[in-house]
């Protein structure tokens, strides 16, 4: 249970045109109909006892503490249960109902042990409360039958089942069910030996437990409990944040004790989780504390050189000293930096105008280059905004729902387990993935179609889907009459119905069967609400930014946007990706996706930051690394990125670093890119700092600072102390004094400042005079660029094909419990789920290689080699090998290759061609790493002696 | 021609040894010479006549019983198959009293027709109803059910015509028609005897109540105990399909209706409405908690009809004689007849199928001969494992829903076990506190920890009763806290056996008797 609680109504609300009024205790209330009367007496300030009812799950009536007498009604009715009537007359309490409260917790009291003063629930125990309320003062049945000897289940990291404080009043099962949909928890045998079980494995960490915490939350005992609080007791304190990870962007609450984090607990009113959260976000911040954190600033003058433990002050003149050294000597343009999409959006501005203003060039770009630079260049082309159309709420009203390559349960668990509450609801699925992720088939979730297509060809499956709506008389007519440009859309229509776009034409390209992709076609079409979620399995292909295309295309000629339900969304990897890319993180672009040739623009930004900007667009991030190795590159800021870890072909990116003559990292660990700097300023945690994040929906919403930064400043602060050495005065004196300059001079962010997020909880952009509150969807009346502009799409394969020497593609991703480069959940317990990183690939290839479950695999590619383990799965198809990135060693991205989408360079991390083979050794390449890595830690632990670690929570 | 010999497959009587018996028979006639054409019927419900023989002779069937193996050279040579005399013979079956002086309309075929055979069921009636159902508009086939005045007779005695009429009005969606088949009462057969010996009677009233709601599937929950009934009506659905009965045009209608056979898993509980719901959903035999009804929010959340074997198996004669004819048997609210079910300390068990109003002392004594044992009669449990303990003072309560509920008691699903004065009612309380504690679903609070605290009270006081001292306070407090807030009728009606014991029996408890038993 969470400090937040208290006022729990006991089951959801509901949402009627038609209201019920009744009275309660006298009282007149009026509530939609649907409401319980538990609900609605809560609305008239009447708490009713109860155990087992949350306003989080659906009303369960087992408690049977919750029970009133309604006039006219025989027996006594649990209120969760019963709904209110018209007229109704509510008594919740009399001498019956005292008598009955107290007879049933006196029952529940028989079997619980009388150990309040020690239990780890003491002060916030529901079943405490409720022995409290209704008056408990003895328990007459001695020496029963009982639960008390149980011994607890402490196999998961972070939290612990005690059987013997369990009252089986199965929130945590139907929270897992409810919720989460993972249907992981279920109830054993029946009456008085009824327990609480986590199905397929001894225990919850061998079991299908994915640890989302949403039991934890639900318990009303200690029965499921945080080890934290166990271990610290009751925070004092809460604070509402914004998670880290994912581009979900949960809302949580910080529970705390003083500055000590004890434990996260989602938050409610949370306008992207509505209470929801992850084992990432849930449990995973025990990194923030971590002892492997650098807490002061260092510098090196040589990348073999120990590190210097010096002051602020020294590591920042001597920063600026070495930029305008590099620029005086090999010119302007021979700096840049690179923003976070894990830092906030204040800070993410600042270190863009630290670039244009005081270095003076255009030379920044963001992360989203590897990830979702597809996206925005492909949406802004066709709709006019660089973003997803809806908010997640919108999944609710889909009736069918487009999943092209992404993996929402192990990407994005939280929208994934909405989507899932809304596919159980009856909500039509059709998944388009090279491997059998876990949608298509899981419990009370199976995808109608799976469009198992080989990786690379993208464009030919949605273009065959757009064909067949184009030659099936599918086209919304009115829609694409009313809202799109005529003459594109002409054009794409003769284009898109030309036969070698059909399914049968393509089956041949992308693998899968023509029959499936009418059938898919058709149901998208026509099947009510259609929306589409996609992921990076969109983006990172040579033809990334097509196939983005590609997919507005399909939405707008079937009329599934500008409204709830429908929409192209999607699901942005980092935390605040979406607002990495509209705070101006691009080379070519101002805050808020202006183009830097634009010269109205730039002469807003010019005055108001009081120097002239260049209006040529910069270096993009792989220019930088090939600039870099030509020599006309020196110097690079890079905060809160691991482009050593995180990009491709890791020979040629190390290779740049390593030609770098000032490498300035900030960051929370001495990660692999800093591995190459030669100043390290130590960053913040998102809990040790003010500020916002903007998530895959363009939700705003606020972190807040829990605890003072470990290294004494805010990243943001960094920056600015930088931008001042530099000769460029900055003079913030808090992260809301940036956001109103980034509302000023950004007109979808016009609307927006702190005050106005504490009073809204979170803002959706644009917000501004026409949208005060935001914009949960997109392009209602018309497009933001005025008329939907259709593009041609043809495909073109990738050059990374399959070949004698390669016969495999490789394919990467990420899982749930790990995190993008591993830096953050590395440092954390769910390690145990994800030791390493695995190559998976199809029983067939394993068997022609003589592959077994467990061998060492060479992955080979024309890049390069790597070794990993493998794991034989039927998830794949026979062809196809994936991996995930989340470890260093794995050397994921020693094995891709430059190759990149056409239009913004965004990495083909998708496909790469690769030969896989048994080996007993590491790659030549892990050995180096293995060795340069023992180097580098050697000359930080020369300096490190004299730092104050941090233990580990 | 050849006689027919009809031998019982009801499993109560090849519990006795009907099998035996048809083996010893065909093994006679064949040594014999002499053919015999043996037709396995089902039970006519005189159990303590099983195996129960009937041989046809000139259109009558006469009964002898009961048979065991070694008297069947006997039967032959006293000319059995010409009707002749034996100790063992009764005459014709039809007029052995205890079934001439019934009132037999659900159970009008059983015993008389092999149970397979659907012309055998047409030629005794069958269909007929159903014939009549397609040929009205759905409304009115509820109305005739209305106008019957038919209610559940899975024990709690809802109206029927109501129930359908719910569901009838609940949209134009799918719907289901489940029937209840976990007959799991102590003291209760007559759903089994029905599926195995009139399964088409089952059948034709799960299509007329298709017919009248709108749905065109049915579920059969059936409790695993009863493989005999599995078996038949698994065989009866086949036949049903094949003839056109059940399947995408019913009897040439058009009209659609099909039939699921579902096994239950041995758990009590599922006999309730709503856990047998989760139960076919595949689901743990969780309660549901009311509302939403099962008529609105049923079998995967679908509008539902569910009703017990008996009440499905009324409607064909309902439909085929009309409502009225129904509605004229019985008295006050409880009309029509209900197929009671002799067991216990009885010297004749059996089926007594008799109209409403008929009192407890008639079925005990005029039908069931009194006890087994020769001893009083003390004590009768109707309704089941949850119904209260009668005793002799409340022998003439006529059979009626209302009068029961009247005085704490439930006619429940017609079963009724009698215990002569060698019980001890302590026990029997226990027993029941017992019962619910092994069966409970364990969702709600007062059944699930109350039961086992039940066992625990009252194994203290029969721990306690020979020395003064016993209290029955926190036992009777207990009971309140199940009667009035369980969820369902498991818990809920535990209390109901343990306090009549109380009431009637405080001497086997160690408690003082009562004030007008200590004077009677």
């Amino acid at each position: 249970m969470s400090l937040h609680c208290r006022h729990d109504r006991g089951t959801p609300a509901r949402t009627s045109t038609q209201h019920v009024a009744l009275r309660i205790d006298g009282i007149p209330v009026r509530v939609p109909a649907g409401t319980s009367v538990m609900h609605a007496a809560a609305e008239a300030g009447i708490d009713i006892p109860k155990l087992c009812a949350t306003e989080q799950l659906e009303a369960f009536g087992s408690c049977r503490l919750c029970v009133v007498q309604v006039k006219d009604r025989r027996g006594y009715p649990a209120s969760c249960t019963t709904l209110v009537e018209e007229g109704m007359e509510v008594t919740t309490e009399n001498d019956a109902l005292f008598r009955l409260r107290r007879g049933v917790m006196e029952l529940y009291i028989s079997d619980h042990p009388l150990d309040c003063l020690t239990c780890s629930a003491n002060g916030n125990c529901e079943l405490q409360d409720m022995a409290g309320r209704v008056g408990l003062r003895e328990v007459r049945y001695a020496d029963g039958d009982n639960h008390l000897a149980e011994t607890a289940d402490v196999s998961n990291p972070y939290f612990a089942y005690d059987p013997a404080k369990c009252i089986v009043c199965s929130r945590c099962v139907r929270a897992c069910s409810e919720i989460q949909g993972t249907f992981a928890l279920t109830t054993t045998e029946r009456g008085f030996e009824s327990r609480i079980a986590a199905a397929g494995g001894d225990d919850f960490l061998s079991s299908e437990c994915v640890s989302c915490g949403a039991c934890v939350a639900a318990c009303p005992t200690a029965a499921l409990m945080e080890k934290s609080v166990i271990e610290l007791g009751q925070p004092q304190r809460s604070v509402t944040t914004t998670c880290a990870y994912c581009g979900v962007g949960c809302s949580l609450n910080a529970e705390l004790q003083g500055e000590q984090v004890i434990r996260m607990v989602p938050d409610r009113k949370g306008g992207a989780n509505h209470g929801h959260a992850c084992v990432k976000g849930r449990f995973a911040w025990g990194y923030a504390t971590h002892a492997d954190r650098i807490t002061t600033p260092m510098i090196r003058k040589s990348i073999r050189d120990p590190w210097q433990t010096v002051s602020w002050e020294e590591a920042i003149q001597y920063t600026a000293s070495e930029f305008r050294r590099l620029q005086a000597r090999y010119g302007a343009e021979s700096v840049g930096s690179i923003t976070s999409s894990r830092c906030s959006n204040e800070e993410t501005y600042l270190v863009q105008k630290l670039t244009r203003a005081a270095f003076g060039v255009n030379n920044v770009d963001t992360c989203a280059r590897v990830c979702h630079s597809p996206t925005g260049y492909g949406l802004k082309q066709t709709l006019g905004e660089s973003a997803g159309t809806q908010d997640f709420d919108s999944v609710m009203q889909a009736d069918v729902i487009l999943v092209i390559g992404a993996n929402p349960t192990d990407g994005h668990p939280v929208f994934g387990s909405r989507m899932k509450q809304r596919l159980r609801q009856g909500a039509k699925l059709i998944i388009a993935d090279p491997r059998t992720i876990d949608l298509v088939d899981s419990p009370h979730v199976r995808a109608a179609h799976h469009l198992k297509l080989r990786p690379g060809t993208n464009v030919a499956l949605v273009n065959a889907l757009a064909h067949v709506v184009a030659t099936e008389d599918l086209v919304d007519e009115a829609f694409v009459a009313a809202r799109c440009e005529p003459e594109a859309f002409a054009k794409w229509r003769a284009f898109i119905a030309d036969p070698r776009h059909s399914p049968e034409a393509t089956e041949e390209i992308s693998g899968v069967p023509a029959a499936e992709v009418r059938a898919a076609a058709r149901l998208y079409a026509t099947g009510g609400n259609a929306a589409i979620y996609y992921g990076l399995g969109v983006t990172e292909h040579s033809q990334g930014s097509t196939m983005v295309m590609g997919i507005a295309n399909l939405a707008m000629a079937t009329g599934n946007i500008g409204r709830p339900g429908v929409g192209v969304n999607p699901l942005r990897g980092q935390n605040n990706v979406q607002g990495s890319c509209d705070m101006g993180s691009f080379p070519h672009e101002l805050p808020g996706y202006r183009h830097v040739s634009d010269d109205a623009t730039r002469k807003l930004f010019e005055s108001a930051w009081g120097v002239a900007l260049s209006g040529e667009p910069g270096l993009r991030i792989p220019n930088m690394f090939d600039a870099a190795i030509a020599g006309s590159f020196k110097g690079l800021y890079v905060q809160g990125e691991d482009i050593v870890q995180s990009d491709p072909n890791t020979r040629h990116v190390t290779a740049a670093m390593e030609s770098l003559e000032c490498l300035v990292v900030q960051d929370l660990f001495l990660n692999e890119t800093a591995k190459f700097a030669h100043v390290f300023l130590p960053g913040a945690s998102f809990l040790e700092k003010d500020g916002t994040f903007t998530n895959a929906e363009r939700r705003i919403s606020r972190i807040r600072k829990v605890m003072r930064p470990l290294a004494a400043y805010a990243d943001w602060e960094v920056t600015q102390m930088l931008a001042n050495a530099l000769g460029y005065p900055m003079h913030y004196t808090h992260p809301s004094e940036i956001m109103d300059e980034i509302a000023r001079l950004t007109p979808t962010f016009h609307g927006v400042s702190y005050a106005r997020l504490d009073e809204l909880g979170s803002i959706q952009w644009p917000c501004n005079e026409a949208h005060p509150a935001g914009t949960p969807t997109m392009h209602v009346e018309a497009f933001v660029r005025g008329k939907g502009r259709f593009m041609l799409t043809e495909y073109v394969a990738t050059d990374e094909r399959a070949s004698r020497r390669f016969p495999l593609l490789l394919t990467t991703g990420r899982i749930l419990s790990q995190y993008n480069v591993g830096a953050q959940t590395r440092r954390t317990a769910n390690t145990v789920w994800h030791p390493e990183d695995i190559l998976e690939l199809h029983p067939v290839d394993a068997e022609d290689r003589g592959i077994r479950d467990g061998d060492s695999v060479g992955v080979q590619s024309r890049a390069g080699e790597t070794v990993l383990r493998a794991r034989i799965s039927e998830r794949m198809q026979p062809g196809v090998v994936y991996t995930t990135f989340h470890w260093p060693g794995s050397g994921a991205n020693v094995v891709t290759t430059e190759n990149s989408d056409w239009a913004t360079n965004c990495p083909e991390y998708k496909v790469t061609a690769v030969q896989v083979s048994r080996v007993e050794h590491p790659s030549v390449w892990q050995q180096q790493f293995a060795r340069f890595s023992a180097e580098q830690m050697a000359l930080l632990e020369a300096e490190s002696k004299s730092k104050t670690a941090h233990a580990p929570v | 021609m050849t006689v027919r010999i009809f031998i019982p497959r009801d499993s109560s009587a090849v519990s006795v040894g009907a099998e035996a018996v048809a083996a010893a028979v065909a093994a006679e006639a064949a040594r014999r010479g002499t053919p015999v054409d043996i037709v396995r019927n089902g039970s006519r419900g005189l159990y303590w006549l099983e195996p129960l023989v009937e041989v046809e002779v000139a259109g009558q069937r006469i009964a002898y019983g009961p048979v065991a193996p070694q008297d069947v050279p006997a039967l032959f040579d006293a000319g059995w198959l010409r009707g002749g005399a034996h100790a063992l013979r009764h005459g014709p079956c039809e007029d052995i009293p205890y079934l001439k002086r019934q009132a037999r309309l659900t159970f009008a075929r059983m015993g008389r027709t092999d149970p397979l055979s659907l012309d055998d069921y047409r030629a005794h009636g069958g269909l007929g109803g159903l014939a009549r159902a397609l040929a009205m508009p759905p409304g009115d086939i509820v109305g005739a059910v209305e106008a019957s005045g038919l209610r559940g007779r899975g024990g709690a005695g809802f109206p029927t015509g109501i129930k359908w009429r719910t569901v009838l009005n609940a949209g134009s969606g799918r719907k289901y028609i489940v029937c209840n088949a976990d007959e799991g009462d102590s003291g209760t057969f007559s759903d089994r005897m029905l599926m195995e010996g009139d399964p088409y009677c089952l059948i034709e009233g799960m299509l007329i109540a298709g017919l009248a709601v709108g749905a065109d599937t049915g579920y059969i929950y059936l409790r695993s105990e009863y493989p005999d009934a599995w078996d038949v009506l698994g065989d009866a659905i086949i036949n049903a399909m094949r003839e056109g009965v059940l399947g995408d045009s019913v009897l040439g209608s058009g009209r659609r209706f099909v039939l699921n056979l579902v096994k239950g898993a041995g758990a009590y509980v599922c006999g309730e409405e709503t856990s047998l719901l989760e139960s076919i959903e595949g689901k743990r035999g969780l309660v549901r908690a009311k509302p939403p009804l099962p008529a609105l929010q049923g079998l995967f959340g679908q509008p539902t009809v569910v009703n017990n074997v008996i009440t499905l198996a009324s409607v064909p004669w309902i439909l085929a004689h009309g409502g009225a004819a129904y509605q004229a048997y019985g008295v006050g609210r409880s009309r029509g007849s209900l197929p009671f079910q002799l067991a216990g300390n009885l010297k004749r068990p059996g089926l007594v199928e008799v109209p409403f109003g008929a009192t407890l002392r008639e079925l005990l004594y005029d039908y069931g001969g009194g006890s087994a044992s020769g001893r009083p009669i003390r004590a009768v449990q109707v309704g089941g494992p949850l119904g209260a303990y009668l005793p002799a003072s409340r022998f003439d309560l006529p059979l009626d829903y209302e009068a029961f509920a009247a005085v704490g008691a439930t006619v429940g699903h017609g079963g009724i076990v009698a215990f002569d004065d060698s019980v001890d009612m302590a026990k029997m309380a226990r027993y029941a506190m017992e019962f619910c504690a092994i069966e409970s679903c364990g969702k709600c609070t007062p059944c699930r920890i109350g039961s086992v605290r039940g066992v625990e009270l009252l194994d203290g006081m029969l721990a306690g009763r020979t020395k003064p001292g016993n209290d029955d306070a926190l036992l009777r407090d207990l009971c309140q806290t199940m009667l009035e807030g369980s969820l369902c009728a498991m818990g809920g009606m535990t209390p109901y056996p343990v306090l009549s014991a109380l009431d009637h029996y405080p001497e086997d408890f160690g408690l003082a008797p009562k004030q007008e038993e200590a004077s009677a």
